[in-house]
């Protein structure tokens, strides 16, 4: 435990003093930023002609309009994101040698690939937090339902946990950042995508295994505003796959 | 204190060392010698636990690597070929790291950092990024990173590489005056090094160890005859004659010199024929500058003993040449 926090602590302190944590976590705020800001108008010309066609003040549900793209939205640019926080973790210390002093001290495995996990988690958190002025900016000016916020938020930093696992084990397999930036976001896109093939093969036994597969899927209910026990399973079982598999990778290259 | 017995290691069809069998006394600096490539860094990195090995055993301080790494790993200080150092972090950040994954309590920390600080003269630049670092202070942080659990073996592979001389004076200095608290087994491809700084040689060449032994003792067994270096002011022109005739010579050498002509004269092993050659050379008056016994340096044993194993490996190649063709 005492070594995990070490190793969390260093990894926190190189995300913040170079210029990783700050860039990724800019482009993040900004582009999601934008888009909400292009929903929010789009909701209120939307609302205007509700206005105009009724001739009185509609019940509009921003919760339906306006959050549930933006957390979809916030999911892709997780996407493209996230693997850039998550490259360096364990491909730089392979690069740069500095993996034999971990190695060689005595600190197990373990505490290594969950020091490493939690600091990109928490830079992760902190990112997200970064993006609670929309909420609270709905709150202000209109009338929003807090839960299905919470649990939006809930299915956004889980479906972040699990990107942050296949980066980290992403990371594990090179000692090149770039290929371990793109092999996450490949692998990632791919369970994104799995929904789209299993849409095509609905109805049938195969579509609704991939639609269980499909990570989109299991992050829709929480942005709906639903915690199901199959989604939670779901989520914490392929981070837990994630970090197992870098920890048996690390291990065996040991013995290369 | 560490014990190494028949260590070997392969990478598939490649044996990177076999059989390596030696032994380290406490508080003694051993030298891991050979050319690149020799085995040397994978010795290392098996005894610190990096990677296994592929067939035999060690123990470093009475425990066994395969079967209790932790005790071993808590124990050792290992400095890499390149220094594991994270540039983003400054000199106290990086060595609080280390002290905190070493599993230094933390009200021993403080003392120990000071402690490390002082010896390896980093004080000064404590709170500079390592990344600005010149290459001898990261050498040094490299050191104090395997220094600051105060291990009691120390591992460090080619510790003085990249440095300017009087940076390789100080960090032999830096380890010399690490015997006695700690083992030390350090690898270099530097003879003098060797020489300077240990006590014991390991030589080890092709994966092989071919010699063990002090440095004195490895260039006198390894002579085969005694070599005496005169240098003549005025010879006469029957000189190198009459110098065969001295009982024991073998054979005489000669080149012109500054001073005027330096004979390398070669003798029975075990014969000194140093006053028979001064006498002589008095007795003639042929102006007697300089007379010495020449050693075997420690970098004509390396040759001897490296280049030894290679000829059965040619003549061996040639012989399948010759069946093939």
């Amino acid at each position: 435990m005492r070594s995990t926090l070490a190793i969390m602590g260093k990894e926190l302190r190189i995300l913040f003093t170079s210029p990783i944590a700050y860039v990724v976590a800019a482009m993040f705020v900004l582009i999601s930023g934008y888009l909400f800001y292009s929903i929010v108008l789009f909701a209120s010309s939307q609302s205007m002609q509700i206005m105009r066609v009724q001739g009185a003040l509609p019940q509009i549900n921003l919760n339906d309009l306006v959050f549930r793209p933006t957390f979809h939205n916030m999911a892709v640019i997780l996407m493209l994101t996230l693997p850039l926080i998550t490259m360096r973790l364990l491909a730089e210390e392979k690069k740069i040698k500095t993996i034999e002093l971990l190695l060689t001290s005595p600190v197990p495995l373990t505490a290594i690939v969950m020091g490493k996990y939690l600091a990109a988690l928490v830079v992760f958190t902190l990112m997200l937090a970064l993006t609670a002025y929309m909420p609270l900016l709905m709150w202000y000016y209109g009338s929003i339902q807090w839960m299905p916020i919470l649990t939006g938020y809930l299915g956004i930093w889980l479906l972040g946990g699990v990107f942050i696992a296949v980066g980290l084990l992403a990371s594990s397999l090179t000692e090149n950042q770039i290929i371990a930036s793109f092999i996450s976001f490949g692998a990632v896109l791919i369970l994104w995508l799995i929904g789209w093939v299993s849409q095509a093969a609905a109805d049938t036994s195969w579509g609704s295994f991939l639609t269980y597969l499909s990570i989109g899927e299991h992050t829709e209910n929480f942005i709906r505003g639903m915690i199901d026990t199959e989604d939670l399973v779901y989520q914490a079982t392929l981070i837990i796959v994630g970090l197992f598999i870098t920890h048996r990778v690390l291990e065996s290259q040991r013995w290369k | 204190m560490i014990n190494v017995q028949n260590l070997t290691k392969r990478y598939g069809d490649l044996t990177a060392i076999e059989d390596v069998t030696f032994n380290v006394e406490k508080g003694e600096i051993l030298a891991f010698l050979g050319p690149n490539g020799a085995g040397k860094t994978t010795t290392m990195r098996i005894l610190t636990c990096f990677m296994p090995a592929t067939g035999g055993t060690a123990t470093v301080a009475g425990y066994d690597i395969f079967e209790h790494p932790e005790e071993v790993k808590k124990r050792i200080g290992y400095l890499p070929e390149t220094p594991p150092l994270y540039t983003e972090l400054t000199v106290t950040e990086y060595l609080g790291f280390v002290s905190r994954i070493k599993g230094i309590e933390r009200k021993d920390r403080a003392p120990a950092l000071t402690r490390v600080l002082e010896r390896c003269a980093l004080t000064d630049v404590r709170h500079r990024l390592i990344g600005n670092l010149s290459r001898g202070y990261r050498q040094r942080v490299g050191l104090a990173q395997a220094l600051i659990h105060n291990p009691e073996v120390l591992i460090l592979d080619e510790p003085t590489t990249g440095l300017d001389p009087k940076q390789i004076i100080e960090m032999r200095q830096v380890i010399k005056e690490l015997a006695g608290q700690h083992t030390v087994i350090l690898s270099t491809h530097i003879l003098p090094e060797a020489t300077a700084v240990c006590q014991r040689v390991v030589i080890i060449h092709k994966g092989r160890i071919v010699a063990v032994d002090t440095p004195d003792t490895l260039s006198a067994q390894l002579r085969r005859s005694e070599k005496v270096r005169l240098t003549l002011r005025t010879p006469s022109p029957e000189t190198a004659d009459a110098l065969k005739t001295v009982p024991g010579v073998v054979s005489i050498f000669q080149e012109p010199s500054a001073d005027g002509q330096v004979f390398m004269v070669e003798c029975e092993l075990g014969r000194d024929i140093r006053t028979e050659l001064a006498a002589q050379a008095v007795r003639r008056g042929w102006g007697l500058i300089e007379l010495a016994a020449v050693r075997l340096s420690l970098e004509d044993v390396f040759l001897q003993l490296t280049q030894e194993e290679s000829k059965p490996d040619e003549t061996k190649e040639e012989v399948m040449k010759g069946e093939t063709s």
